[in-house]
């Protein structure tokens, strides 16, 4: 069934675009990464403009986040004052990361910068994670729960408050600088954050296990939104149309994604998203060293 | 109908122009798009009148330009830097079309030769671009542009797209794709003899996005925050909407 999607200027199989949002949302709702890492580069394979991509992308994760952080509040799962300062910090990255992409635009090097930034990150915190899931999962010699590590330089931030759900006494500016961080990447990238956020929040943060999803999610629903209002105002490239698509599967597919999430264990969950983020990364960084189908590219003069 | 075609041309004032007179019409002076457009075909039509209702030996030779508003873009070279391949060189052209659909009645070198092709901009290869820096490289530029807008089917050209009968008559497909750009498009027919243009008559053709699609594109123009305002609250309400369905 094609639909004309009015922002982007083209007509796409609804059905693809609807069951693309509901793999995504299976992931978003069981390991609590937006998923956009995954929606924005498959949108534009797809032959969506990337700047249609990237923003319809970010307003699609404000709607998936919800239901997950709906899910994870029942349980307790959400460390909503964690979450309110990394929100603030997103908001100020935000702001900031849509001036960066009119920037990076205008000299055209968008793109590039993009899949740079995506292959560094995916690679080294999909390596992080596969190391850790692996040795956790090894039976034997360590079964000691993982010493709860304090960042020597978080540690060291002044102004500490304390997080009764985290579990933490630490500074507000090490969450604020993380959600800034991530309010950056989420305008230019059309990704939610979350897999950065969730193991910054374990290894660097040291936040009990319980409340890392829900509260990165959290976070997510709020910064999503900013970068959909900052996107509508400054770029004009929110397709309501394409997002709505994206959800109607995006949201289905993240209550299943929760559900199965409750009865698989979290390390093989851990393991499991290791892997697709490393593939991803490696795929990504062996599309950069190979000639582009496409040598040359338009924009507006 | 070629009845009816002698009829009129009988009727009509023999004098008037020495050389023949073309006509030309489009099945639809419009192009909707709305949802579910994944394209629309349009009939390009018409007749050649010649002098004292005279039927000629050999078919006319007929050429049509379908063009899109002119805009001015830039367009990028990937080259190979440090393994990866980046943006590496610009050029920027003032006056490309948006859209260009060429048809013609035998190719275009058969047609008219190179000089007189250029200056009607009749083929693809003789658009007028504009390249306005690094003139030197431009033609590279234009050629990858070219190639570009053929693989988005926005650009296409068709050597024997246009069908003769009875050596008067003439017709046209032409295929509007869902991606073509909204404005107003100039639809051209230039009648040939002896590698001159002897006539032209152009028709305009509006494509235009109407319905819930115009509504949208022309909110998201406008008001552009409270479009993205209803962009979140959307997104909200389905996710909220979706948790308390799951719940049940």
């Amino acid at each position: 069934m094609d639909v004309y999607l009015p922002i982007a200027g083209m007509s796409v199989n609804a059905l693809v675009i609807v069951m693309l949002g509901a793999g995504v949302g299976f992931l978003s709702g069981m390991l609590g990464v937006g998923g956009g890492f995954l929606t924005t580069p498959l949108l534009i394979f797809y032959g969506v403009p990337p700047a249609v991509a990237v923003a319809s992308s970010a307003t699609q994760i404000t709607g998936a986040s919800v239901s997950g952080v709906l899910a994870h509040a029942r349980r307790r799962g959400v460390d909503f004052k964690m979450g309110a300062v990394m929100v603030a910090g997103g908001l100020v990255g935000s702001v900031a990361g849509s001036f960066l992409f009119e920037l990076l635009q205008s000299v055209g090097q968008i793109d590039t910068v993009i899949s740079i930034v995506y292959v560094i990150m995916l690679l080294s915190i999909g390596g992080l994670m596969l190391r850790d899931s692996l040795r956790a999962l090894r039976p034997g010699p360590s079964p000691r729960a993982a010493p709860r590590r304090h960042n020597r330089y978080v540690a060291a931030l002044p102004w500490r408050m304390r997080f009764y759900r985290s579990g933490l006494y630490i500074s507000p500016l090490a969450p604020f600088g993380l959600g800034l961080l991530v309010g950056i990447l989420t305008v230019i990238m059309g990704i939610g954050g979350g897999f950065i956020m969730v193991p910054a929040m374990i290894y660097l943060l040291g936040m009990a296990a319980s409340v890392v999803v829900g509260t990165s999610l959290f976070q997510i629903i709020f910064v999503t939104a900013a970068a959909t209002l900052l996107h509508a105002t400054q770029s004009k490239t929110v397709d309501i149309v394409l997002a709505a698509l994206l959800l109607v599967g995006g949201v289905v597919g993240a209550q299943y994604g929760a559900s199965a999430a409750r009865r698989l264990p979290a390390e093989k969950l851990r393991l499991a998203l290791a892997l697709v983020v490393l593939a991803f990364g490696l795929r990504l960084a062996l599309q950069l060293t190979y000639r582009p189908g496409e040598i040359f590219s338009v924009g507006p003069a | 109908m070629k009845a009816a075609l002698v009829l009129l041309l009988a009727a009509a004032p023999a004098m008037a122009a020495p050389g023949p007179r073309l006509f030309a019409d489009l099945s639809q002076p419009r192009v909707d798009i709305s949802y579910g457009f994944d394209g629309a075909e349009l009939l390009v039509y018409g007749a050649v009148q010649y002098p004292r209702g005279t039927l000629p030996t050999d078919e006319p030779r007929i050429a049509i330009v379908a063009r899109g508003p002119d805009r001015a873009i830039v367009v990028r070279r990937k080259e190979r830097r440090m393994g990866i391949w980046i943006n590496a060189a610009s050029a920027v052209f003032q006056t490309v079309p948006s859209f260009v659909a060429v048809a013609t009645s035998r190719p275009v070198n058969e047609l008219l030769d190179p000089r007189t092709a250029a200056l009607w901009e009749i083929g693809l290869p003789n658009l007028a671009l504009s390249p306005i820096d690094n003139a030197s490289d431009a033609g590279s530029f234009a050629v990858g542009l070219r190639d570009l807008r053929r693989r988005a089917k926005l650009y296409r050209q068709d050597e024997h797209g246009v069908r003769v009968t009875e050596n008067i008559l003439y017709r046209a497909r032409l295929l509007v794709p869902s991606a073509a750009p909204t404005g107003r498009y100039s639809v051209a027919v230039h009648l040939i003899e002896e590698g001159q243009v002897v006539a032209t008559v152009t028709r305009s053709l509006d494509v235009e996005k109407t319905g819930f699609e115009a509504g949208v594109s022309r909110f998201a123009a406008a008001h552009g925050f409270w479009y993205g305002l209803a962009a979140v609250a959307m997104a909200l309400a389905t996710g909220w909407a979706a948790s308390w369905v799951g719940r049940r």
